[in-house]
């Protein structure tokens, strides 16, 4: 939220001063001192305070917070929703930051697959619709059906997402999100609307599909249960991240309580 | 209550975009109406105060000549107010700078002061003094057309005699509102003037002296002109009356009122059309608008509003655009209103003008201004407050689509994805579909109608100047004349053919009902003037027996084969009985036609001719018409390409300006719908696009998508508006026809292309719009929540 006194101006060139460590060069996204400044009216709002971060291929990170905390606006920049104030965001070695409206597109079209909390599938689509929607944009999709069978779904394909439960719909929304081979997923809180039996189905889906396609996955969520189930928790507050934590051993969605 | 209207405020200016669309469309629709309603009433009141202040006469009477006496006899009659006498006689005239000569009806002033009836306005100049006998006041159609000013000299054939005669006033009258010449289609100002001289002189020059030949009463209020019609024809029927005549068939009140008439329907019918299209776009729009507040209207019932302060609030909000458009149509209505009665005024050279706006008129365009917002705020906002809030504040149940037509007929696979979606989009809401293409449909209706008006004009030309008549020059005699009378004008220069006509004016009965019209003789195989059947097809003329005009037919409920009475209003009067051959189109005036050898045996009068048609070389015109000037028995001559061109310059342009603003009006409504559809349908689904957008569709992959619906929509309101427009031509054919036109029921391509081009360049106009917003779609606030 909108910091306090000396805080509210951006610091010059404070990574280099820190001694960032050395980039790693198989990283998927490398972020370097990230700011992001909404100006609301007369208002300054610091979402962001110079986040580093580097995540690798395949893994599954799962993004912790209280709401506020700068987890969805760091969603947003890594797919390429929205930009950094400043600081420096590449995807392999496109500089994210510095891409336009139409390369920020292609890279949504090309390389990232979103899972949102409301699932937002087009209504007048079927299931099996909605996944070839996004295959039909996409050089090497994987077949739809496949793709819905990854999320465990085999039959009401030709429903409409009106006749289909919270879960079906959110995995017919993962299905569609993977079945371009994505080599990152993006989840906002995609449990957030479920209750807790459909939210372990979904997210067993997800753990499905990031064991099997290696995909890298973020998760983000304030249910600190599902922290348990990924490769690394990244704690985010003011902003900032707060702490990070590698689980020597992850848990299957299954043994997941809340 | 502030505080809601400070909300109100608010939203007004958030949806400011939408709401001058309604509120254009709303000033559209009462504007039209204002408009037409407004020249209408203010027309009918000039004539009438024209009419009165200047003593138009109640009854006119032709007749060959009778004593003085006998008017002032008949002045006495009961119900009789006042007479008039004069000596009316039509001269051919040469007017200076004119090739063609022009036909003069000279008609005699008393011999000191003014006339009792049919008294003149003087525009400039004065009046002819009394002794003078090369004195004329002339009209001014025929001053102005010429050029003429007081001083101005013409030169005209008098009983045979050459006489030069000098304009000292332009004058109007009520009796030549409309100056046309009998037998003239269109008003002929250059060639046709109304010139009053001194009543000695006249009678002088035409052997009038002590005598009249024409006469025009006034009746008292309330006094009913038909018995006093037959009394005055038994009366004047040995002094060679030619059938009196009650003021709504003297032919310029004719022209006038029909004029009026017309303005009376389609003041009314196409207006009512504006309305009722803006009605419903307002409707669309504020329904919409409702539902997107559902969340709003749940809270403000949470904090305990009652329903009645919800729905007032909304209705409040439905009417600032209802109001604004009401209070601008009826501003920019009166405007108009004033200018095209102006106009008329002018066109019909109308010496006052009275404007006025009827009150009722107004109360009745603001009620349904108002009306049509309320409605739609009432309709919109009875679903929302009806939801128990806690249910109103949960976001709409999405989008329920299920298995539908589409599915079933197995033609979902055939289809692209972003069709498949169009589609279903179209049928899940089947009657919003219906209502958004209805009201594209109206838009492209009412353009069909605009042009028809001129399909309409352009038709009748076509048909009338190159079908009808087909003569190069149609010359009158003074009288009837003998067979050697038409020979001798083969010797005139430059005339390759003649054909001559006999013309006798007649009464026509059948049953209890009779009709006052002219019957044409025309000769068996003529080429010159041809009849044609309900098909346009050219018919030969029959031997024996009538041909009638459909719209005469209908007038005294004959058919082919029935038998009519046939009274001649002059000469030795005969009256027989004649079998109506078949019914012709036409589309001008009420006319009956028949074989002009066995007319001439009717009349007990063989060869004789009341004039001819004539096909002229071009090349020889001018000494053709310089000889015709100073012929002594010719008393009319009429050139159609003239004629046509008069009417282009009069009757085409004002049609233009009113097609122009109709049209105006009718793209102002096309752009309103298609844009507010847009807008509604963006609003609904910017969610969904947004959605795609975020899965990395590009901008024109998701725009094409959303226009495909309007696309869609539009491409399929257009032939819908071509019926509808196509229906409302023919209620307008059949709601306008009178005596002296019909309309004819013909839409052209290029009207029904104009139609299209209009709302496609509105759907246009509204595409670019809706790209921008598409721009603008803010990709976050998807992933954030459903609202």
């Amino acid at each position: 939220m909108a910091g306090t006194g000396s805080s509210d101006t951006i610091p010059r060139d404070r990574s280099a001063a820190a001694g960032a460590p050395p980039a790693d060069p198989s990283a998927v996204f490398r972020l370097r001192d990230v700011w992001k400044v909404y100006r609301m009216g007369e208002v300054e709002v610091f979402a962001l305070r110079g986040v580093s971060l580097e995540l690798q291929p395949g893994e599954f990170v799962v993004l912790l917070g209280p709401s506020g905390s700068g987890k969805s606006t760091l969603l947003n920049i890594l797919g390429g929703l929205d930009q950094p104030t400043r600081g420096e965001v590449r995807y392999r070695d496109h500089v994210l930051a510095a891409a336009d409206e139409r390369e920020l597109t292609r890279f949504r079209r090309e390389h990232v697959g979103f899972v949102f909390q409301f699932f937002n599938l087009i209504p007048s689509l079927t299931a099996l619709e909605n996944v070839e929607l996004a295959t039909e944009i996409s050089e090497h999709p994987l077949p739809p059906r496949e793709a819905l069978e990854l999320v465990g779904l085999h039959e009401r394909l030709d429903h409409f997402p009106a006749q289909m439960s919270g879960g079906e719909q959110q995995r017919v929304a993962i299905a569609r999100a993977v079945a371009k081979r994505p080599e990152v997923l993006l989840c906002d809180e995609p449990t957030g609307s479920l209750d807790f039996a459909t939210g372990k189905l979904v997210l067993e889906a997800l753990e499905g599909i990031n064991r099997e396609l290696r995909t890298l996955t973020v998760v983000i969520t304030h249910n600190a249960a599902i922290a348990a189930m990924g490769d690394r928790v990244l704690r985010m507050g003011s902003g900032a991240i707060v702490g990070e934590q590698r689980n020597p051993v992850k848990l299957a969605p299954a043994a997941l309580s809340w | 209550m502030a505080v809601l209207d400070r909300k109100l405020g608010r939203d007004a200016r958030a949806l400011l975009g939408q709401l001058i669309a309604v509120a254009l469309v709303v000033a559209c629709g009462i504007a039209t109406w204002v408009t037409m309603r407004g020249a209408y009433a203010s027309l009918l009141l000039t004539r009438n105060a024209y009419y009165r202040e200047y003593r138009f006469a109640d009854i006119f009477c032709p007749l060959k000549r009778a004593p003085d006496a006998l008017a002032a006899r008949i002045a006495h009659w009961p119900g009789v107010t006042a007479v008039e006498a004069r000596v009316v006689e039509d001269v051919n005239l040469s007017v200076p700078g004119l090739a063609e000569p022009a036909t003069a009806r000279l008609i005699s002033l008393p011999a000191q002061g003014a006339p009792r009836l049919n008294a003149l306005y003087l525009r400039a100049g004065r009046l002819p003094e009394p002794g003078r006998a090369d004195e004329v006041a002339a009209s001014e159609a025929f001053a102005a057309a010429n050029q003429l000013r007081p001083g101005a000299s013409l030169a005209a054939v008098l009983h045979g005699k050459w006489q030069s005669l000098r304009v000292t006033g332009i004058v109007l009258s009520p009796e030549y509102v409309y100056e046309i010449r009998g037998g003239d289609i269109f008003p002929d100002n250059r060639r046709f003037a109304v010139l009053w001289m001194r009543r000695p002189a006249l009678a002088a020059a035409f052997r009038m002296e002590g005598a009249f030949n024409d006469l025009s009463l006034a009746l008292a209020p309330g006094v009913a002109p038909q018995p006093v019609i037959a009394r005055l024809d038994r009366q004047l029927e040995p002094w060679g009356g030619l059938g009196a005549y009650a003021r709504a068939d003297q032919i310029s009140n004719r022209f006038l009122s029909d004029e009026i008439a017309q303005d009376r329907v389609t003041g009314t019918w196409v207006p009512l059309i504006f309305l009722a299209v803006a009605a419903l776009l307002v409707d669309m729009v504020l329904t919409r608008l409702v539902l997107m507040q559902r969340g709003q209207i749940a809270i403000l019932k949470a904090f305990g509003y009652g329903n009645g302060a919800v729905a007032a609030h909304y209705v409040k909000l439905a009417l600032l655009p209802a109001l604004g458009g009401t209070a601008l149509g009826i501003g920019v209505g009166a405007w108009f209103a004033h200018g095209l009665t102006r106009i008329y005024a002018g066109f019909f050279r109308l010496p006052l003008l009275r404007f006025r706006l009827e009150p009722a008129a107004l109360l009745l365009a603001a009620g349904i201004g108002l009306a049509a917002g309320a409605v739609g705020a009432l309709l919109a906002v009875r679903g929302a407050v009806a939801l128990a809030p806690a249910e109103a504040m949960r976001p709409e149940a999405p989008a329920g689509f299920r298995p539908g037509l589409l599915e079933r007929l197995g033609l979902a696979g055939w289809l692209p994805l972003n069709a498949r979606m169009v589609a279903r989009n179209l049928q899940r809401r089947p009657g919003k579909s219906a209502l958004n293409l209805l009201a594209v449909a109206s838009a492209a209706a009412l353009l069909v109608v605009c042009g028809y008006f001129l399909d309409a004009v352009n038709y009748f030309i076509a048909l009338q100047f190159q079908q009808v008549q087909r003569e190069d020059v149609t010359v009158s005699f003074e009288r009837p004349l003998s067979a050697a009378a038409v020979h001798d004008l083969f010797h005139l220069p430059g005339v390759g053919r003649v054909e001559p006509f006999r013309a006798v004016p007649v009464r026509l009965r059948f049953a209890h009902r009779d009709y006052r019209t002219v019957l044409l003789g025309q000769a068996a195989g003529g080429e010159m003037r041809r009849v044609f059947d309900a098909n346009r097809r050219v018919l030969p003329l029959p031997g024996s027996g009538l041909l009638l005009g459909d719209a005469l037919a209908e007038r005294l409920g004959v058919h082919t084969g029935d038998v009519v009475s046939v009274e001649v209003l002059e000469g030795r009067r005969p009256v027989w009985r004649e079998r109506v051959a078949r019914t012709v189109y036409e589309m001008l005036g009420m006319r009956a036609t028949m074989d002009s050898a066995a007319l001439g045996r009717r009349l007990g009068e063989p060869g004789v001719a009341s004039g001819a048609y004539l096909k002229v070389d071009a090349r020889a015109a001018p000494a053709l018409y310089a000889q015709l000037k100073r012929n002594p028995v010719i008393n009319a001559v009429t050139v159609p390409a003239v004629e046509l061109a008069g009417f282009r310059e009069t009757m085409a342009q004002s049609l233009w300006i009113s097609t122009f603003v109709l049209g105006l009006f009718a793209a102002i409504i096309a752009v309103g719908v298609i844009y507010n559809g847009g807008r509604i349908a963006l609003s609904e689904r910017g969610r969904e696009l947004a959605s795609l957008r975020v899965l990395g569709f590009t901008r024109a992959e998701v725009t094409r998508l959303l226009l495909g619906e309007q696309a869609l929509l539009t491409a399929a309101a257009v032939p819908l508006g071509w019926l509808a427009g196509f229906g409302w031509c023919a209620l307008l054919v059949l709601t306008l026809r009178n005596d002296t036109f019909r309309l004819p029921l013909v839409v052209s391509r290029a009207t029904l292309a104009f139609a299209a081009a209009v709302v496609a360049a509105a759907a246009a106009a509204s595409a670019l719009f809706l790209r921008s917003r598409i721009r603008h779609l803010d990709l976050i606030e998807v992933l954030k929540s459903r609202e």
